[in-house]
């Protein structure tokens, strides 16, 4: 609990990278300053006493929802590829994964 | 009356009659429309040619004898919802070219019902927003005051129908996204219970907070629209297997033996005071028509929401949005042949910057080291929360509350500085968090601007909350007053 740190200008690069996120400059001082007060306002969680308290990932009692094993139509290829930036044929284009 | 000042119900029954068109009705919004948008900007696509297709099917069903209450009647979609052959950007530079191969399931049913889509409206890019400033296109402007925001995400619905652009209107909520702009504008806005409406081809926010609700300019079309898009469908895995009753059936204008909760916490410092006489007034009200309000009751983990909504929706949207790879469809950076540097920059330049932030903070809520600590700490705080509520509806029929604890705020005024943005949601969150259903309807206006008032319902209790809503709305007539533009 307590003032957290502000975040570094490390810590903010290794979260732009994780979520493969191009940062400019002035971008990654904005965020560290920004992101430091919005985390320094979730400290209010710390206390709250939530020993054998299950977590709760939504809010209907639904569990295990399957579908039937059935094959059904899909979108047609071309109306799939129509929204693609780069297709070569039948299929989407990307730069190369290996050099 | 012109065509575009009709709500549903009123323009239902002339075209049953015959005394009015769906291709009159649809030509008088779109008229409408043109004239208006110069100074409001709802909209981020106006479909008039779509629009004038479905209005003449319309009139050859409602020829037929073959209609239901929304044959023929325009609407307006937030441009989250995937429409067929139509535009989606999600108000996003990534989208902006995104043409869907398919439409939602609630715009489907929408359709099957002989809708008339006249156009996409404005929102906060990916309905991450309170005010449609983070549009990636323009800033919608408020009706009632053209240099005040019109609340977001789903603030081009709410415009759009304050202004009669349309008949009524979908929008989408994770935290309040309809009903603090419908408070902000003077409509009636629903977010139903979770699982209550199909989110499948709703463009994914916080997959566990997302639900699509009706914008109305009266209560009684909120129970029509809700009834049309309602129930189970089995392309999203969270969609409620409960049957659909019929809504407009519960709108009756009597409360006697209902029991309403007044939240202690949610009448708190920082709450502008013309909106706590407002809804002082608003409360006296349901009294006098039979409720019995009770001011006892306690939530007292109203304080902690707000962490815990901006701890679990941007995680969720971190990884939904992680899919915008510049690869399938969107926007994509074209000047490299380094793939991971493609990748950056295409989600560099294609998000704006509370998108940005807010992957950032969900991918650091996320992280190795944090994810105790934040993510799973918020998720179980959300339990704690949840069952807040289900013990104060043990007592109470439903809670009463502001829908925000100001009248909408200046363009501009909150831009920079992102925790006051996220406190005007600080009252619609909770009912986001639970998953329970929440309606907004018109409470009265301070100097002008309009004020709302929240009723929180039980899970799956729609029929509650718009009982207790249209009893308010025959009692009063704030409804009724319409911006001058």
């Amino acid at each position: 609990m307590g003032k957290i740190m502000k975040l570094s200008r490390e810590e903010v690069l290794h979260i732009a990278r994780l979520a493969r996120l191009g940062l400019t400059e002035s971008e990654l001082e904005r965020f560290r300053e920004q992101l430091s007060n919005i985390l320094e306002n979730f400290e209010i969680l710390q206390p709250v006493d939530t020993t054998d308290v299950p977590p709760t990932t939504q809010s209907i009692p639904l569990q295990n929802v399957t579908r039937g094993d059935e094959t059904t139509p899909s979108l047609p290829r071309d109306e799939i590829l129509a929204n693609a930036p780069q297709r070569d044929g039948e299929f989407f284009r990307i730069k190369a994964v290996l050099e | 009356m012109t065509g575009y000042q009709l709500t549903i119900h009123q323009a239902h029954g002339l075209l049953k009659k015959k005394q009015l068109s769906a291709v009159e009705l649809t030509k008088s919004c779109l008229e409408r429309i043109r004239q208006v948008e110069p100074k409001l900007h709802a909209l981020v696509t106006v479909t008039d040619e779509l629009a004038l297709n479905q209005a003449k099917k319309a009139d050859q069903l409602i020829a037929k004898g073959d209609s239901n209450p929304l044959t023929g009647i325009p609407v307006i979609i937030k441009d989250n919802m995937c429409t067929n052959g139509v535009r989606t950007t999600c108000s996003s530079k990534m989208l902006e070219n995104f043409v869907p191969p398919y439409d939602a399931t609630v715009v489907e049913r929408l359709n099957s019902c002989g809708a008339v889509i006249v156009g996409k409206s404005n929102m906060d890019e990916f309905a991450m927003g309170s005010s449609t400033e983070h549009s990636a296109f323009f800033t919608t402007r408020n009706p009632w005051d053209l240099s005040r925001v019109p609340g977001g995400s789903s603030g081009g619905s709410a415009v759009a129908i304050a202004a009669d652009e349309a008949i009524y209107a979908l929008g989408s909520d994770t935290g309040g996204s309809i009903r603090q702009p419908a408070g902000f504008c003077s409509v009636i806005g629903l977010k139903p219970t979770y699982g209550r409406v199909s989110r499948y081809g709703l463009v994914a926010f916080a997959s566990s907070l997302d639900q699509i609700g009706p914008l109305t300019k009266d209560v009684t079309d909120c129970a029509i629209v809700l009834n049309a898009i309602a129930g189970y469908d089995n392309r999203d895995s969270t969609s409620a297997p409960y049957p659909v009753p019929d809504y407009t059936k519960c709108l009756t204008a009597d409360l006697k033996g209902l029991a309403i909760g007044v939240p202690k916490e949610y009448f708190v410092a920082g709450m502008q005071a013309e909106v706590e006489k407002a809804l002082r007034a608003a409360i006296n009200k349901l009294e006098g028509l039979g409720a019995k309000v009770n001011f006892e009751v306690s939530l007292p983990h109203t304080p902690h929401t707000l962490a815990v909504y901006y701890i679990i929706a941007p995680s969720e949207a971190s990884a939904n949005l992680a899919r915008y790879d510049g690869v399938k469809y969107g926007f994509s950076y074209q000047e490299t042949d380094n793939m991971w540097e493609a990748l950056e920059k295409t989600r560099q330049y294609g998000f704006g910057d509370e998108v940005k932030r807010r992957i950032m903070l969900g991918t650091y809520a996320l992280s190795a080291g944090y994810y105790d600590a934040y993510y799973l700490k918020a998720q179980k705080v959300r339990t704690l929360i949840r069952r807040e509520f289900d013990q104060a509806f043990e007592k109470y029929d439903a809670l009463v509350t502001p829908t925000s604890p100001t009248v909408p705020f200046k363009i501009g005024e909150k831009l920079e500085d992102p925790l006051q943005m996220y406190l005007s949601d600080v009252f619609t969150i909770p009912v986001n968090i639970a998953g329970l259903p929440a309606i907004t309807i018109p409470a009265g206006f301070a100097d002008g601007l309009p004020i709302g008032m929240q009723l929180i319902g039980k899970p799956f209790g729609e029929e509650t909350i718009l009982k207790i809503a249209y009893a308010y709305e025959q009692a009063t007539d704030w409804h009724k007053r319409k911006p001058e533009i």
